[in-house]
C-alpha cells in the first residue's frame, strides 16, 4: 500500500502539496487526472523516491522511498513522460535493470515486445518516439514490480498501440500490484482505470470508484440543458447533464465531463465523496 | 467491441453477451471467457467485468462454478429475452413513443408498416 499522509512539498520558489493525505491500495488501475501544474508527476516521483517530503509521509508498503533502501525501490518502477533515452538496445537495457528488480522476467519482455509490435534487438536511439515508448512499457510491465507508475503513457502512441496498451495493462494487472496512470488523455484509458482519484492545487477533491460515481452521480444525455444540474454540457445532438442521483439510477460516467463537474463543484463534490 | 456513449459500459458488456446467447454462439452450460480474458480482449479494468458477470449471475443468466469459472445457465435463453423485453418496454419504447408524437405519426401508422 501507498500512505501519503499529511504531505507537504514545494518547489523552491513554488509550493506544490500542503497536507494532503491519500491511500492507494493494491490491486487497482487509478487513474490520476488534475489540471496542469497541479502535481500529478511530483506525485509519482515522491512516490518513486525521486523527491522527498517537505513535511508529512509518502510511504511504500511501510517504507519511506526516499530512503532510498533496495528492498523497497526494487517494487517501484516509475516512466516519467519525459524519459531519458536508454543507451543500446531494449533488450541491453532490461539485462542492465534485472538485477535491481528481482522478479524482472527477460522471456515476459520478449513476449510483450512481440504482442506491442516492437523490435527490442534495435538500438534507443534508432527507434520512433512512439517505439521507445512501447519498449519502455514492455520493460517496466516485464520487471514486475508491485507499484508502477506511469505519467502519460499514451501520448506519443499511434492508435492501435493505445489499443494494445489497453490490453496489455488489462493482461498484467493483478491484485497485487498498483498501477497509477497519470494522464491529461482520458479518452485513452477511461474504461481502464478505476478508482479515479481528481488532484487540484493542494488538495485531493475526488477519489472514487466509478460505481461510487454513479451512485451518487447522474449522467443524463439529453437534448435539453438542465438548469438545475450540477454541470451541463453541450455535446452533439443534445447536453449532458450531471445531476445529484437520489434514485440511484444506473448511468454511464463520461471521465471528461466528470473532470469538468468536479472542476465546477469542488465543496459540492468534496461533501458528496468525502 | 464499440462502446455506445450514453450506456454504462459493464451493461453494454452484459448486452453483448446477451446477444450472443440469443444468436446461440454461447449455448448453456457454455463456459464463459474469463473476468481476466475477457478484460484483455476488451481493454477495460477487471472490475468492470466483475461487475457485468455479477449482474448477470443475479438475474439467473449465467452461473459461477467455484474456482472454475462462469458459465451459461439452462434457462439463460428466456430469461435473457424477458430481460431484453422489459429493458425495450421500459427504456426505448417510451423513446419511440415520444419521437412518434413529436413527428406526429399514428399507432396505425406503424401498424401498417409491418403488416
Amino acid at each position: 500500500m501507498i500512505e501519503i499522509k499529511n504531505l507537504d512539498f514545494g518547489y523552491k520558489y513554488q509550493p506544490v502539496f500542503k497536507n494532503i493525505s491519500l491511500n492507494f491500495e493494491k490491486g487497482n488501475i487509478y487513474g490520476l487526472l488534475g489540471e496542469n501544474g497541479v502535481g500529478k508527476t511530483t506525485l509519482l516521483k515522491l512516490i518513486s523516491g525521486l523527491q522527498k517530503p517537505t513535511a508529512g509521509e509518502c510511504l511504500v508498503d511501510g517504507d519511506a522511498p526516499f530512503n532510498r533502501w533496495p528492498e523497497t525501490l526494487q517494487k517501484i518502477y516509475f516512466i516519467s513522460e519525459d524519459f531519458a533515452i536508454p543507451e543500446g538496445t531494449p533488450i541491453n537495457n532490461i539485462k542492465e535493470l534485472a538485477p535491481f528488480y528481482p522478479n524482472c522476467n527477460e522471456a515476459q519482455f520478449m513476449e510483450l515486445c512481440r504482442e506491442m509490435e516492437v523490435d527490442p534487438t534495435r538500438k534507443y536511439g534508432e527507434l520512433s518516439f512512439g517505439q521507445q515508448k512501447k519498449c519502455l512499457i514492455a520493460t517496466a510491465l516485464a520487471l514486475n514490480t508491485d507499484y508502477l507508475l506511469l505519467d502519460e503513457p499514451t501520448n506519443g502512441l499511434d492508435i492501435p498501440s493505445k489499443t494494445l496498451f489497453r490490453q496489455v495493462i488489462a493482461k498484467h494487472a493483478n491484485e497485487n500490484r498498483t498501477i497509477i496512470i497519470s494522464t491529461h488523455q482520458v479518452k485513452d484509458v477511461e474504461n481502464l482505470i478505476d478508482p479515479i482519484i481528481i488532484l487540484d492545487h493542494d488538495e485531493v477533491l475526488l477519489k472514487a470508484t466509478f460505481r461510487a460515481i454513479t451512485d451518487k452521480l447522474y449522467f443524463d444525455y439529453g437534448t435539453e440543458k438542465d438548469d438545475t444540474a450540477l454541470y451541463s454540457e453541450m455535446i452533439p445532438g443534445g447536453y449532458v447533464n450531471v445531476t445529484h442521483n437520489p434514485e440511484g439510477v444506473d448511468s454511464k460516467v463520461s471521465v471528461e465531463i466528470l473532470f469538468n463537474t468536479v472542476m465546477k463543484n469542488k465543496e459540492t463534490i468534496k461533501q458528496l465523496f468525502g | 467491441m464499440e462502446f455506445n456513449a450514453h450506456k454504462p459500459i459493464y451493461l453494454q458488456i452484459c448486452d453483448q453477451l446477451y446477444g450472443q446467447i440469443l444468436s446461440g454462439e454461447l449455448k448453456a452450460d457454455d463456459r464463459l471467457l474469463s473476468v481476466r480474458d475477457l478484460g484483455i480482449e476488451l481493454g477495460v479494468n477487471p472490475n468492470t467485468i466483475m461487475r457485468s458477470y455479477e449482474t448477470m449471475t443475479a438475474s439467473g443468466i449465467i452461473y459461477n462454478k467455484r474456482g472454475i469459472g462462469y458459465f451459461v445457465a439452462e434457462n439463460a435463453k428466456d430469461l435473457v429475452l424477458n430481460e431484453m423485453k422489459n429493458e425495450f418496454i421500459n427504456n426505448e419504447l417510451p423513446q419511440v413513443v415520444k419521437k412518434m408524437k413529436l413527428l406526429g405519426i399514428g399507432i396505425d401508422e406503424i401498424n401498417n408498416l409491418f403488416k
